[in-house]
């Protein structure tokens, strides 16, 4: 039973998980049910945790996308520049922003599938380049570069307000939905199985009739799209963006989910694994302020973690591959 | 043998890469459950050649005929239609993947409907399990495990398994048990036999003559992209074709160029 546990990609991640608990509560002093009633790092898991899967699944196909990292606050400028700066209605900013994930997905895709540039430049390259735009437009339109906001009820209700007048937001929500279907996307579907496919093997992949382009294109643009999904989020929530932020989410985001079992080659992982990698990323970053340590070591902590969960990722993969045994079976038929 | 209809025939192929002709004036059939040893050195035009028949390259000059009929593939998935394929010394096999996700890459039984079609997990191992039992490797059992945990041989043998499933008719196998070791190209020996005992027109792809002895009903050897010998099974002897592959140059000859090196050059 342990074995066939061990052998889930999302197996490092649980056990980071509770090993992280432990050490808070050993070593910093947690009291668990203070910690499980705060918001803050659920909160910050939700923001993260929405990027991280789709993150999640462009890394399993065997491609990576840092420009994530610009565009949570391009989505965010968007959203204030159009409807907080030109006053147009909530709908347009929200459908202007997520146009430019769409774009800026689409320009990455392509440029992934028709280039040999390994991706990892590719979104270097949008990335960098993107801040570049989103400061210039910012300044040359507005002025600024920070953007209020006022955004009505309906969308305050739906994006950004605060849950039953606690502190949590509705991010949390949304973060669960999207595990659900990128769940049964990866496991369920057959898209799972051309995602994995590709990241295994992508010659392979293309000559069993996997159409590889287009669902690297269409991975590229999930990622930046629910990138620029949690910038409108926080936009409303904050009701103001600012050009600047963003950056140090690329490697939180691409933390969470090598934690949670992803092969940073690709071909291996799961939703699972990336939920609960992310969850116990959160923990360390934002449980430390309920801990008696002090909250400057929390980057050691995700360090020693990393190494640890990966190390874990590497034995647990090899017992998952060498799980083939010869077992003597009576009741099957002997062949000749 | 000789009755047998042909599947796949080239008729005098040229082909030619630029001003670089790699083929020339190939002259091939295969049959139905006959096995063709295509041998020949590196370099020699095999992998061009089966890049051809397969619809990666086409030819230049020269015709390809399918049951007797003119066919000319511009793609590989038309000649996948056609029922050729192609297996690759590892290709076509997923080693993080389960064995029953590996086998229905890109033709993934579904059940359920509209947007909620899941992937039927319990279909896909029993029939992935069922079919490379039946090519007599056994030992997989569990449709769910990994396929980095198999062997070389049993890879080969479950994409081999995965071809057949899927109609192939014609059969290209790429060095399949270039990087295997004895007991491994053993196994693959026999998926070969299996394959040929069910109809398939086998194309295999070798530079072990021991190997290509042990399946092939007929030899082709090519020579810096032409025909050099086209013989049958029996017609000619382990040296021989072993002469023949060298480029003509006799083995035994350089055997003894190389006995007398070490004789002058004793070990220390």
């Amino acid at each position: 039973m342990i074995s066939v546990l061990l052998r889930r990609p999302a197996a490092a991640s649980i056990l980071s998980l509770f090993g992280v608990l432990a050490f808070y509560v050993l070593v910093g002093g947690v009291e668990l049910d203070k910690l499980f009633n705060a918001a803050s790092w659920l909160n910050y898991a939700a923001r993260i945790g929405i990027v991280a899967l789709p993150v999640g699944l462009l890394m399993i196909s065997g491609e990576i996308d840092i420009s994530i990292g610009a565009m949570i606050p391009a989505g965010a400028m968007t959203i204030a520049i159009i409807s907080g700066y030109y006053g147009m209605p909530m709908v347009f900013g929200i459908a202007g922003a997520l146009c430019v994930g769409v774009a800026v997905g689409l320009i990455n895709g392509i440029l992934a599938v028709r280039t040999n540039v390994p991706s990892l430049i590719i979104t270097l390259a949008t990335l960098v380049g993107m801040q570049g735009v989103v400061l210039a437009s910012s300044k040359l339109l507005t002025g600024s570069a920070s953007v209020p906001l006022t955004a009505p009820v309906w969308a305050k209700t739906l994006l950004g307000n605060l849950m039953f007048g606690g502190s949590h937001q509705v991010l949390i929500i949304w973060w669960v939905v999207f595990a659900i279907i990128f769940w049964f996307v990866l496991h369920q579907s057959r898209y799972g199985n051309w995602i994995y496919a590709m990241g295994g093997d992508k010659p392979s992949a293309r000559n069993a009739g996997i159409p590889v382009n287009r669902m690297t294109i269409l991975l590229f643009v999930l990622t930046s799209t629910s990138a620029a999904f949690v910038g409108i989020c926080h936009a409303i929530l904050f009701n103001s963006a600012q050009v600047s932020g963003g950056m140090n989410d690329i490697f939180n985001i691409i933390v969470s989910v090598v934690v949670g079992g992803v092969l940073l080659t690709g071909g291996f992982g799961s939703i699972a694994g990336v939920f609960v990698g992310t969850l116990t990323f959160a923990i360390v970053n934002k449980g430390i302020d309920f801990t008696t340590i002090d909250r400057n070591w929390s980057n050691l902590i995700i360090g020693v973690m990393l190494l640890l969960a990966v190390a874990m990722n590497e034995s647990f993969r090899k017992v998952a591959l060498g799980a083939i045994k010869r077992k003597p079976k009576p009741n099957a038929p002997k062949q000749a | 043998m000789s009755e047998r209809k042909p599947v796949l025939e080239m008729r005098n192929v040229d082909k030619s890469f630029g001003p670089i002709d790699v083929l020339h004036d190939i002259n091939l059939k295969v049959h139905e459950g006959e096995v063709l040893c295509l041998l020949g050195d590196n370099g020699a035009g095999k992998s061009t050649l089966i890049k051809t028949m397969a619809g990666v390259h086409q030819p230049t000059r020269g015709e390809m005929k399918m049951d007797g009929k003119a066919v000319r593939f511009n793609r590989p998935k038309e000649a996948q239609e056609m029922g050729i394929a192609t297996v690759h010394q590892f290709g076509g096999t997923y080693p993080l993947m389960s064995i029953g996700r590996n086998f229905f890459a890109g033709v993934e039984p579904t059940k359920g409907w509209g947007p909620f079609k899941i992937f039927d997990r319990k279909t896909a191992n029993e029939i992935a399990v069922r079919e490379v039992q039946n090519f007599g490797i056994t030992r997989i059992d569990d449709g769910d495990r990994l396929v980095g945990g198999l062997s070389g041989g049993e890879r080969q043998s479950l994409a081999i398994a995965r071809a057949v499933y899927f109609g192939a008719r014609v059969l290209i196998l790429d060095e399949p048990t270039a990087a295997l070791g004895v007991k491994q190209a053993a196994h693959v020996l026999r998926i070969v036999n299996e394959a040929k005992r069910r109809g398939l027109a086998v194309i295999f792809i070798t530079h072990q003559v021991m190997h290509a002895m042990a399946v092939g009903d007929h030899f082709a050897v090519l020579i810096r992209g032409a025909i050099a010998a086209d013989f049958r099974r029996g017609e000619k002897s382990r040296e021989e074709i072993a002469d023949l592959m060298a480029g003509g140059e006799n083995m035994a000859s350089l055997e003894a160029a190389i006995d007398a090196d070490v004789q002058e050059h004793p070990a220390e």
